[in-house]
């Protein structure tokens, strides 16, 4: 697995200039209430990479994502999508560019069944998985699909929160912390589907606090630190740039 | 057998009933009404008998003016006042969204104040009448009580009414969004459904059933101006009773609601007219959720 993407990352790092910048932020400001919570993240992701968001709770990484589905009301600066400028578009019109958001709180709907929550977000973009697909990918899901969404134990809750946005066609993917408070088995399974997904070409942002799930996956990591980009690490510098996790993540 | 039910002639026991069943039919849709409303807006709207006296005078004002007939105002009211309420929710409620709950309470109050005060401006404070529907006039012995269609009409249109909408919101994906959107408005937008547009619709339903309600009062009450805010304050006790934001709640409180009035009507006239409230400030004590509300 970490041979394979210190691969992929070095085709990509030659050819960077050619890349197409799927998300690509600059001066983000984001603001909760008098609370100042980004300071000026400048971030670009490009399409097909997996980036990981790091860093201790209350650096902004949830924010970042937050701000970039339009959760966030007080937002400055510039976001584009797809090279679409979408800093003052309202959140519905965002997803439409074919943005997939996975909260951190997972966000099953309890007043609908599975299959209402597999099948409730519009279809933004062609080229979704089919509803068989999904069921296949997290048979679990099957097996439940007629009971309240959250009837589901953490790990079928969270595996449904995934599978629902994949149903949409989004090819950006963003997700927050999805793999808080599994068991290392469902770890393993989402891992698996990461990496699935990954060779089928989604541009995938992680908010991480298991580093060890997130290593052999992603191409690039952004470290936070109160509200800044902090440092990017690259997947072939894991080992020489230690000392940046040491400081940022240690507690 | 039934010439008499704990000493009281079946005639007037049954006689109550249905007038219960049908002040039920009416606090069913008026809170079904409310109850929609409140789910997507978090807003208790206080306009919704005004709303429901807009629908009984554009039902007046279509037979008056246009000549429509009952049938045509059925259908033709809603949508009229419906589109009024969307326009409410869009140029005035939507701009207190995220603010505490009583400046929504403040705001739907002081248009039903205008509204009603502008009719009786217009009409004075006496009704207008309404003709009740030829095909429905006259009515059937049933042996035990004497059934008028028109009554009988009203309760099974009321069922219909939530009915379609129990349809529309257990069984429609539009249905799934509304559920979605009470539960986290947020997180569906960020889905890519457009939940400001949903919660107009949503308000304009609501007041659109308000306005059926309306028209299916008009050939019983008269069409005053004061109409609706006679009956509105039971509606939001059976509100309180139901809880907020359960569709099947909101029919089945105002169904029961309106059979207990009926019965003490009965065995108690004095307290009919306060009993609902009796059993609202009980509710309260026990459940404060309501009987089907969820504790958030």
């Amino acid at each position: 697995m970490n041979a394979v993407s210190g691969h992929n990352h070095e085709i990509g790092g030659a050819h960077a200039a050619e890349r197409i910048a799927e998300i690509h932020i600059s001066d983000l400001h984001a603001y909760y209430g008098e609370s100042h919570a980004l300071h000026g993240i400048d971030l670009t992701v490009y399409q097909g990479e997996l980036v990981t968001l790091l860093g201790r709770n209350g650096a902004g990484r949830t924010t970042t994502l937050r701000s970039i589905v339009g959760l966030i009301g007080k937002r400055t600066g510039s976001i584009r999508l797809k090279g679409e400028e979408i800093i003052a578009r309202p959140p519905h019109a965002i997803a439409h560019l074919g943005v997939g958001y996975c909260p951190e709180e997972r966000g099953i709907f309890a007043s609908l069944s599975v299959e209402e929550n597999l099948l409730l977000p519009p279809v933004v973009a062609g080229g979704g998985m089919t509803v068989e697909e999904l069921y296949e990918m997290f048979p679990n899901l099957a097996e439940r699909r007629r009971s309240p969404g959250t009837r589901l134990s953490g790990g079928e809750q969270q595996m449904l929160a995934m599978a629902r946005i994949l149903r949409t066609g989004a090819n950006i993917l963003l997700l927050d912390e999805i793999t808080e408070g599994l068991a290392p088995v469902i770890v393993d399974k989402l891992a698996d589907v990461l990496g699935v997904l990954k060779t089928r070409g989604y541009t995938i942002v992680l908010v991480e606090q298991n580093f060890r799930f997130a290593a052999p996956l992603a191409d690039r990591h952004f470290i936070m630190d109160h509200g800044h980009i902090a440092e990017t690490v690259e997947a072939g510098e894991l080992e020489t740039k230690a000392h940046v996790f040491e400081e940022y993540l240690s507690v | 057998m039934l010439t008499d039910l704990l000493g009281f002639p079946p005639q007037v026991l049954f006689g109550q009933l249905l007038l219960g069943l049908i002040n039920g039919a009416f606090y069913a849709v008026l809170s079904l009404g409310l109850a929609v409303i409140f789910g997507l807006l978090n807003i208790v709207n206080f306009a919704h008998g005004a709303l429901y006296m807009l629908g009984a005078f554009a039902a007046w004002a279509l037979a008056h003016f246009l000549g429509l007939n009952y049938w045509v105002a059925l259908f033709a009211a809603p949508v009229l006042v419906g589109g009024f309420g969307m326009l409410l929710e869009r140029f005035l409620l939507r701009r207190l969204a995220g603010v505490d709950h009583l400046y929504g309470l403040l705001l739907t109050f002081g248009l039903a104040l205008v509204i009603e005060g502008v009719f009786i401006k217009l009409f004075g404070a006496s009704g207008q009448p309404y003709p009740t529907p030829k095909a429905l006039t006259g009515g059937i012995n049933l042996g035990f009580m004497f059934l008028p269609w028109y009554r009988g009409w009203v309760v099974v249109a009321s069922l219909i009414a939530c009915g379609v909408t129990w349809y529309i919101f257990e069984m429609t994906k539009i249905g799934a969004y509304l559920r979605a959107g009470t539960e986290n408005p947020k997180l569906l937008q960020a889905f890519g459904v457009n939940v400001p547009l949903l919660t107009t619709l949503a308000y304009g339903y609501g007041v659109g059933l308000a306005a059926f309600a309306g028209v299916l009062a008009a050939p019983i009450t008269q069409v005053s101006p004061l109409m609706g805010s006679n009956l509105i304050i039971v509606v939001f006790a059976v509100v309180v009773i139901g809880g907020m934001g359960s569709i099947m709640g909101a029919v089945v409180t105002g169904l029961a609601m309106g059979l207990i009035e009926g019965l003490t009507k009965v065995f108690w006239p004095e307290a009919s007219a306060t009993v609902i409230f009796f059993v609202m400030a009980v509710v309260l004590v026990l459940r404060p959720a309501g009987l089907f509300g969820r504790t958030a």
